[in-house]
């Protein structure tokens, strides 16, 4: 059984990014960028079904600039056995890349695809989804537990009112919570194995052509600062203040 | 415990310019020599130049020798020193001292303002060209000895222990990296480098290191305020005469400057602040005029070697050695260290390759020390050996001495002045000093230190033991508290250190490790010398952008 995994390159959550003073995006500039979080808990799940012995293979893709090679090394050092990069310059919106990945998906011919639920850099949640819809795979989002039985994904996604399980015949698609696992760290040895697995680049043309921009940002703004708080003294201080903001 | 181990030829620690140019010059000579040499470089940030804080104007001269083609190299270079301005502040006043009266070493001729941050991932690339292995997010912790108590390597630093030392689900124990020499280049007050020091008494016979607290901001100003290639370096206010140091402004390409302040921590006053003499000196009319309207992008702290030539300590031991600022090659009197830590690299390096060459390992590398002594290194700091004994005479007085000293002698004067004590000895009792006030932030140009700290991008897995090491828990309030007021309160620039009050009215300090800058200072200025910083799980700390 082969099993993909798509990561993303982002910035770091650890840093506060800016906007450019021309609002055209996000200064990037000497910024750290490192694997989506996500997307980390998906090739350590995968991973973990190949040293269980219950996948052979873990391929881990990327689409987007040459130093997304970088996160694939890394999702290499957490054990997935060889990388692909889909590059391109070109802004990629979510369904550019499911379209992408089902090239992908069209020559590798995976039984089983693991994405990150999201990623942390735009949010959008789309692409597990998107991706799904587009080979006509069932999909299960969101996963908290996540094993294979006779052949079959079994996956269990926390709700508000409780637990759903799935089950689901493969190929199929899959997207991982935070809860699934925490992904190990990866350690010197392995790193240095990492950087000598294969990694192929492949140009979106030698995959059926570049997809269509799709979406095009006009400008981008940050929230508005939040104003400094007030330490109230007591309760009917508070009362005061409310009353005379007029809340009360 | 039985660790896994990996072997190299030469193991570097530290990603900085002297062990990044250790590393190229290894490299450089094994494939010219066709000898199989591998190198490493542990760098304890997440990433290379994410811990890398300096001013920085660059004198390309150790470059030069490096990577000659570097001009064509796309080296993040595009601000070449147009004009160089020294200013005297008082409170509200300014005074330009003219250059012609300055002397040499205060001249910046064919430097360049950059990030150091930037020139040291530029650095890597090229390193990695090379076929150095390069590894960020590893901390070398503690140096492994052979049988024979010569080193052998280092041993980086677990990962996903919990904050009462255990192993936690993740946990991945530290590996024994061996190399056949090791280079030492952690930088200003290395852990390893204090460890070394005892360890083989390379400091006998030698003045103690003293230091300064550099605190850095990055602004992003109007167009009409920016003048990329210009230097302006600042003595007097906010700082007494009494207190060593001085700011600077170094206009970058792309509208950013760099402001900062070096206060010499060898101060006297337990209440003095650096954190907020940075803070008010912003506030200077000379400075306002730069930084009105801008808006201020990052913000860190780092701590500099100001000793010079008389404090540099023996420099090799058996199978390693030490260079860059973890030795102290930085130059007081230009306040420039990242040629002299990059020349120090590269020699260390040729050191090396001769002795591997001749079938050597774990030995001491006596080529090196002589190196230094026959190197434009060696002449340079000792032109300078003064400045810092003059300056402890006080700005005005020291600071004319030494000019007069340099422009009648340069190098040659016929004498030594004796060297300052250290730092963590100079420190008055609270009841003889006087109380500090300083001005409230004004959130425009000067910021309070929660904010700051925000603009470093810090992370530590809170889940993990406390890298900040009491030798004695006890001590801070029994010493530090009652007489100095606990001073640690106000040195670090972080606020890590607070003095809380239990409900029974009893103090007890809390450390807020997570907030560290790893700028060293508490390590370098504690009155009793009680903190031992560690490094924390590797690629934690700050994430400096370009700084
Ligand atoms: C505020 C300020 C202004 C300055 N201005 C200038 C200037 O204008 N011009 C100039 O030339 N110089 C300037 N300097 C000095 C210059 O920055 C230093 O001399 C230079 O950076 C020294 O290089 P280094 O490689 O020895 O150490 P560093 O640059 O400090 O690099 C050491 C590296 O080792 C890593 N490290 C440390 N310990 C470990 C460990 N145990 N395991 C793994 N990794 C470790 C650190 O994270 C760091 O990346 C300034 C310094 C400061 C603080
Ligand atoms: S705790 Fe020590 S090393 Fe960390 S920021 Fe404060 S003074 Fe610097």
């Amino acid at each position: 059984m082969k099993i993909l995994v798509p990561v993303k390159r982002v910035v770091d959550p650890c840093v506060a990014v800016r906007v450019k003073p021309d609002a055209s995006g996000i200064d990037a500039s000497g910024v750290r960028m490192s694997m989506n979080p996500f997307d980390e808990i998906a090739v350590e799940a995968a991973v973990r079904f190949r040293e269980a012995g219950v996948a052979a293979e873990v391929v881990a893709v990327s689409c987007g600039v040459p130093a997304s090679q970088e996160v694939l090394r890394t999702a290499m050092a957490i054990g997935a056995d060889r990388g692909i990069l889909v590059e391109t310059a070109n802004e990629l919106s979510p369904l550019a890349v499911a379209k992408l990945l089902k090239a992908v998906c069209a020559e590798e011919k995976p039984d089983l695809v693991i994405c990150g639920k999201q990623a942390v850099d735009d949010d959008a949640n789309q692409t597990g989804q998107m991706l799904a819809a587009l080979l006509g795979w069932p999909q299960a989002t969101f996963a908290s537990a996540l094993d294979i039985v006779d052949g079959r994904v079994c996956v269990t996604r926390d709700l508000d009112d409780g637990r759903e399980a799935l089950r689901l015949p493969m190929p199929a698609v899959v997207t991982t919570e935070l809860g699934l696992n925490e992904p190990r760290y990866a350690t010197l040895p392995n790193i240095m194995k990492a950087r000598k697995k294969p990694l192929r680049v492949v140009a979106p043309g030698e995959l059926g052509g570049e997809p269509s921009v799709g979406v095009m940002t006009i400008e981008w703004a940050e929230p508005p600062v939040r104003r400094a708080g007030v330490r109230v003294e007591s309760v009917t201080d508070l009362v005061d203040r409310l009353r005379a903001a007029k809340v009360l | 415990m039985t660790r896994e181990s990996i072997e190299f030829d030469v193991v570097v620690v530290g990603g900085g310019p002297a062990g990044l140019a250790a590393a190229i010059r290894l490299r450089q000579l094994a494939q010219a020599q066709a000898l199989d040499l591998s190198v490493c470089v542990l760098e304890k940030a997440a990433e290379i130049g994410a811990h890398v804080l300096s001013g920085a104007v660059m004198d390309p001269r150790a470059l030069d020798e490096l990577l000659p083609e570097w001009r064509h190299a796309g080296a993040p270079f595009d601000a070449p020193v147009a004009d160089a301005h020294f200013l005297w502040l008082g409170a509200s006043r300014s005074l330009c001292l003219p250059t012609a009266l300055l002397p040499q070493c205060f001249h910046h001729d064919g430097g360049f303002v950059v990030s150091l941050g930037e020139v040291c991932r530029w650095l890597a690339q090229q390193a990695e060209a090379q076929g150095v292995e390069i590894f960020p997010g590893f901390a070398a912790i503690d140096v492994l000895f052979d049988a024979d108590g010569a080193v052998a390597g280092v041993i980086t630093g677990d990962a996903g222990r919990q904050a009462d030392g255990s192993a936690g689900p993740n946990f991945q124990p530290g590996i024994e990296v061996r190399g056949r020499y090791t280079i030492f280049a952690e930088g200003c007050r290395g852990p390893l480098g204090k460890r070394l020091m005892a360890q083989y008494r390379l400091r006998d016979g030698v003045a103690p290191q003293t230091y300064g607290l550099g605190i850095k901001e990055l602004w992003e100003v109007p167009a009409a305020q920016s003048h990329p290639g210009r230097v302006v370096h600042t003595c007097g206010w906010p700082l007494r005469a009494d207190t060593y140091g001085g700011g600077f402004v170094y206009h970058q390409s792309g509208g950013r400057v760099a402001v900062g302040l070096v206060v010499g921590l060898g101060y006297r006053n337990p209440y003095l602040s650096p954190f907020e003499e940075f803070q008010r000196f912003k506030t200077h009319p000379a400075l306002r005029g730069v930084l009105a309207g801008g808006r201020r992008v990052a913000f860190g702290a780092a701590s500099v070697v100001s000793g010079g030539i008389g404090a540099l300590p023996a420099l090799a031991f058996p199978g390693g050695v030490l260079v860059g600022d973890e030795a102290g090659f930085l130059n007081p009197a230009r306040s420039k260290g990242s040629h002299t830590a990059m020349k120090s690299g590269m020699l260390a390096a040729e050191a090396v390759v001769t002795a591997v060459q001749a079938g050597r390992h774990n030995d001491v590398l006596v080529e090196y020390p002589q190196a230094v002594c026959d190197s434009w290194l060696y002449r340079e700091l000792w032109g300078v050996r003064n400045f810092k004994s003059w300056l402890d005479k006080g700005l005005f007085v020291g600071g004319a001495l030494f000019g007069i000293e340099q422009k009648l002698f340069g190098a040659s004067a016929p004498w030594t002045l004796s060297p300052c004590p250290a730092d963590h000895l100079r420190l008055d009792k609270a009841s003889d000093s006087a109380a500090i006030v300083y001005p409230k932030p004004d959130g425009v140009l000067s910021f309070d230190r929660a904010s700051s700290v925000f603009l470093s991008n810090i992370r530590h897995d809170a889940q993990q033991p406390c890298h900040l090491r009491l030798k004695d828990p006890e001590l801070p309030i029994r010493v530090n508290l009652a007489e100095y007021d606990a001073p640690e309160q106000r040195y670090c620039p972080a606020g890590v250190y607070e003095i809380r009050h239990e409900a029974d009215g009893r103090a007890v300090l809390q450390i807020n490790a997570q907030n560290c800058l790893h700028c060293k200072t508490c390590d370098i200025k504690d009155p009793s010398q009680n903190i031992e910083w560690t490094p924390p799980e590797g690629g934690d700390g700050p994430s400096y952008p370009a700084m």
